[in-house]
């Protein structure tokens, strides 16, 4: 055990520190669930993608640095002090970018990763459906083989980013006969395609953070198949275990969150003090932020010596996300009668961005996942309690 | 940066689990509550024999030399059969103490630990009472603004039952004869961190005594059916478990930095240790409060052993500093002005 960076690590973080330092726009951006901001945040991929900042992780050969987790780790600790813009194309750089490389023919890296790389095609994803949420095995929507094409219809919905991506990513079912798990299979969709109609869904900020997606008779090449026909769960899982492992959520993250919460306290302390338990719970999220930092550089460490991760990576989901839940729902206790101003209210003094991290918060054990279904896994595979 | 113990750290502590499990059983565990002095010499000989009493002690005088880091796994493992013999306090409280006082009493002392064949017991005032008072050859006492060295010939004892019938506890009256070891400066600073260490020791443990109660909790719930089926397949009961898995995974990573913190000497050391004992022992208390609550009445029974881990969770929360203690450490450090918080900050 050495707890302590490396000279090259320290090298690659003074790197990237002075690349932030020097491009990160002075003005924040818009959210990108706005059109303006959207198309803010997609330049700023391009130029992040310029300096090969885009894709840490990814191989050279890719645009990529071919990060190790400890340095992709660094990479986020610096991206988030700096608070550099949000990553309007996670679901591809994160979710979709390492299953190509894994499951996806040559043909379809050349073609996919360069444009993800750039943030000229921002994905978004579709698993949900009216009738298969949580219960992921009841997708209905169907994708029908003519020619070298799929015919797909049905509906997907919650699709984050959907109303200004250009593509989507998801499961349908190829085998009318096929039940739960059996039968599905991984398509990408461009969202332009005839017969897509978006459909944008109000989130609790009423903004279009997320949207339905119809298909009527929507033709697609086979070419946008990822691994074989009837294959998709599988390579679905593999996509959700990306998402549930360590990249969604990296602790830079929340460690800079508790790092605001505790200034906020300090800064209002004595009105904060009024309720004990205030002081209490600002000490138990930054030391929970901190736990989950020392945790996942432990994983990545163990990673990086050639371990596995298993069902224990469900309890990173509910850790981070009740964490996150904790945090907001503190700084409102500290703000008091003026957590529920709007930050452009004229009186709202001093409010930060706390109310829309609080309400951002309230989806965290919902979505990847909810947080009773990451319990059950828990239980199930990493405990062996009887199913 | 390599946050991960070696292939030898791991062997060891192996090695010291399979000894662990078959010889320190429940049934063992009980006896011990039963006998006079709580204590087996057989068993402490043993652990002798593997190396485990001179563990920490310097090479020089006949243990391995080995540091806070090497131990804490095995410290983990005396948690998960919950060891009544004082071997965590020897090896992380009384050793390095001693060796940090040195001369005369180090060299008198330390072999006969390794040997196995002397107990030295460290009681610092936060503690209120010295567990082990009654098997210590020598015991290490914060008096006042001194440490002073005493035989049994030199104190006087007054029993204290715990709740945990494993733990021996005593109120030390100091008689004429004992000897200053140390004084002012010097003895805060080796009460500060036979503290440190104490606590570090006790979040070691509470890791293996959550980890036990989850086992032993799996184990039950498995078996135990009603409404015609095991009442661990019921998701109210799965869920009281992957509460505890959650606590626990995320306790795990600051006790062992706070480890590496301590036996490298680390000025975030106490802050480090405070984090470890607080989360580790918080998970230690929700696995006592869960378990007991699958296991219906058969948790509240005597006969069951689950109490035997749920007792020194409890016991071992309030030790080498409660979670006030802990809590007003860390918030000195992260309410001060210019402290180092948020991202990149955590290695320093
Ligand atoms: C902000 C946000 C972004 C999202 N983005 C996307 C996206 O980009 N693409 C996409 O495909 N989806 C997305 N989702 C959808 C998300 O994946 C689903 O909301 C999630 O899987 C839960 O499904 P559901 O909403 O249908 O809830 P339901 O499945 O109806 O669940 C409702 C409640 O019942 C509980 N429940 C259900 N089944 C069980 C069970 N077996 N055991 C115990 N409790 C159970 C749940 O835990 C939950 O509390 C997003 C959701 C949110 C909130």
């Amino acid at each position: 055990m050495d707890l302590a960076y490396t000279d090259q690590q320290k090298a690659f973080r003074e790197e990237i520190r002075a690349w932030l330092a020097a491009n990160v726009p002075a003005e924040p951006l818009q959210t990108f669930d706005t059109e303006e901001g959207f198309k803010q945040h997609r330049a700023w991929e391009a130029k992040l993608n310029e300096g090969r900042w885009g894709m840490v992780t990814w191989p050279e050969e890719l645009g990529g640095r071919g990060c190790d987790l400890i340095e992709w780790l660094v990479f986020e600790e610096e991206y988030y002090k700096a608070r550099a813009p949000l990553r309007v194309n996670q679901n591809g750089i994160f979710l979709l970018g390492p299953t190509l490389m894994e499951y996806g023919t040559d043909e379809q890296k050349a073609r996919i990763l360069p444009k993800m790389a750039t943030g000229e095609e921002v994905w978004a994803q579709g698993w949900s459906e009216p009738n298969a949420g949580s219960d992921m095995a009841a997708i209905r929507s169907t994708a029908r083989l003519e020619g070298d094409k799929y015919i797909i219809n049905g509906q997907k919905t919650w699709s984050t980013r959907a109303v200004w991506a250009d593509w989507c990513f998801g499961m349908f079912r190829t085998d009318p006969d096929s039940e739960r798990h059996r039968g599905l299979t991984f398509i990408l969709v461009p969202l332009d395609s005839p017969g897509i109609t978006v459909r944008p869904i109000p989130q609790l900020d009423g903004l279009p953070g997320f949207a339905e997606i119809f298909f009527d008779n929507v033709e697609v090449a086979v070419q946008n198949r990822l691994g074989d026909e009837g294959a998709g769960w599988s390579v679905a899982m593999a996509t959700a275990g990306f998402e549930r492992g360590l990249m969604l959520r990296s602790p830079a993250r929340f460690q800079e969150t508790a790092k605001r919460l505790v200034q906020l306290y300090v800064e209002n302390r004595e009105s904060a003090d009024r309720d004990p338990s205030v002081r209490d719970a600002v000490i138990r999220s930054y030391l929970d932020a901190e736990s989950y930092c020392l945790t996942t550089y432990q994983t990545a460490c163990r990673l990086n010596k050639g371990g596995k991760i298993g069902a224990e990576s469900s309890t990173n989901k509910i850790f981070w996300s009740e964490l996150d839940q904790n945090m907001h729902g503190t700084a409102m206790s500290i703000l008091g009668a003026r957590a529920e101003l709007l930050p452009h209210a004229p009186d709202a003094v001093g409010v930060g961005t706390w109310l829309d991290g609080w309400l951002f918060a309230q989806s965290g054990p919902i979505y990847a996942g909810t947080n009773e279904v990451q319990r059950n896994i828990i239980a199930e595979r990493m405990l062996g309690m009887p199913r | 940066m390599d946050f991960t113990f070696t292939e030898d750290q791991l062997l060891f502590q192996d090695s010291v689990r399979d000894f662990l499990a078959n010889e320190v059983t429940p049934e063992r565990v009980r006896a011990s509550w039963e006998s006079d002095s709580g204590r087996d010499d057989v068993l402490w000989a043993q652990l002798a024999e593997l190396g485990l009493t001179g563990m920490t002690v310097a090479e020089e005088h006949g243990g391995l030399g080995m540091n806070e880091l090497d131990f804490v796994l095995l410290a983990q493992e005396c948690g998960y059969v919950a060891l009544p013999e004082p071997l965590v306090h020897t090896a992380l409280v009384a050793v390095p103490l001693l060796q940090q006082v040195g001369g005369d009493l180090a060299a008198r002392w330390l072999p006969k630990i390794a040997a196995g064949e002397a107990k030295v017991i460290v009681g610092i005032a936060q503690n209120m009472l010295v567990e082990d008072a009654h098997v210590a050859d020598l015991l290490l006492l914060e008096d006042g603004d001194k440490l002073v060295a005493a035989t049994q010939e030199q104190v006087t004892l007054r029993h204290n039952a715990s709740v945990d019938p494993s733990r021996r506890l005593y109120a030390v009256e100091l008689g004429a004869g004992a000897t200053t070891v140390a004084a002012g400066e010097e003895a805060r600073c080796l009460v500060a961190g036979a503290l440190n260490r104490g606590a570090l020791g006790a979040a070691a443990q509470a890791l293996g005594l959550a980890q036990r109660m989850v086992d032993i909790s799996v184990q039950y719930t498995s078996e135990r059916q009603q409404f015609g089926k095991p009442i661990g397949s019921f998701q109210a009961v799965k869920h009281h478990m992957a509460n505890v898995a959650v606590r626990l995974e995320y306790a795990k990573a600051p006790v062992h930095r706070a480890a590496y913190a301590v036996a490298h000497n680390q000025e975030i050391a106490s802050h480090a240790v405070s984090h470890a004992k607080l989360v580790a022992c918080e998970a230690a208390n929700l696995a006592a409060k869960n378990s007991i609550q699958v296991h219906g009445a058969m948790g509240y029974t005597w006969e069951v052993d689950l109490h035997i881990y749920m007792k020194k969770a409890w016991a071992l929360a309030n030790t080498w500093g409660d979670a006030g203690l802990h809590k007003t450490r860390v918030a000195g450090r992260i309410f001060a002005e210019g402290a180092a918080l948020g991202a990149g900050a955590t290695f320093g």
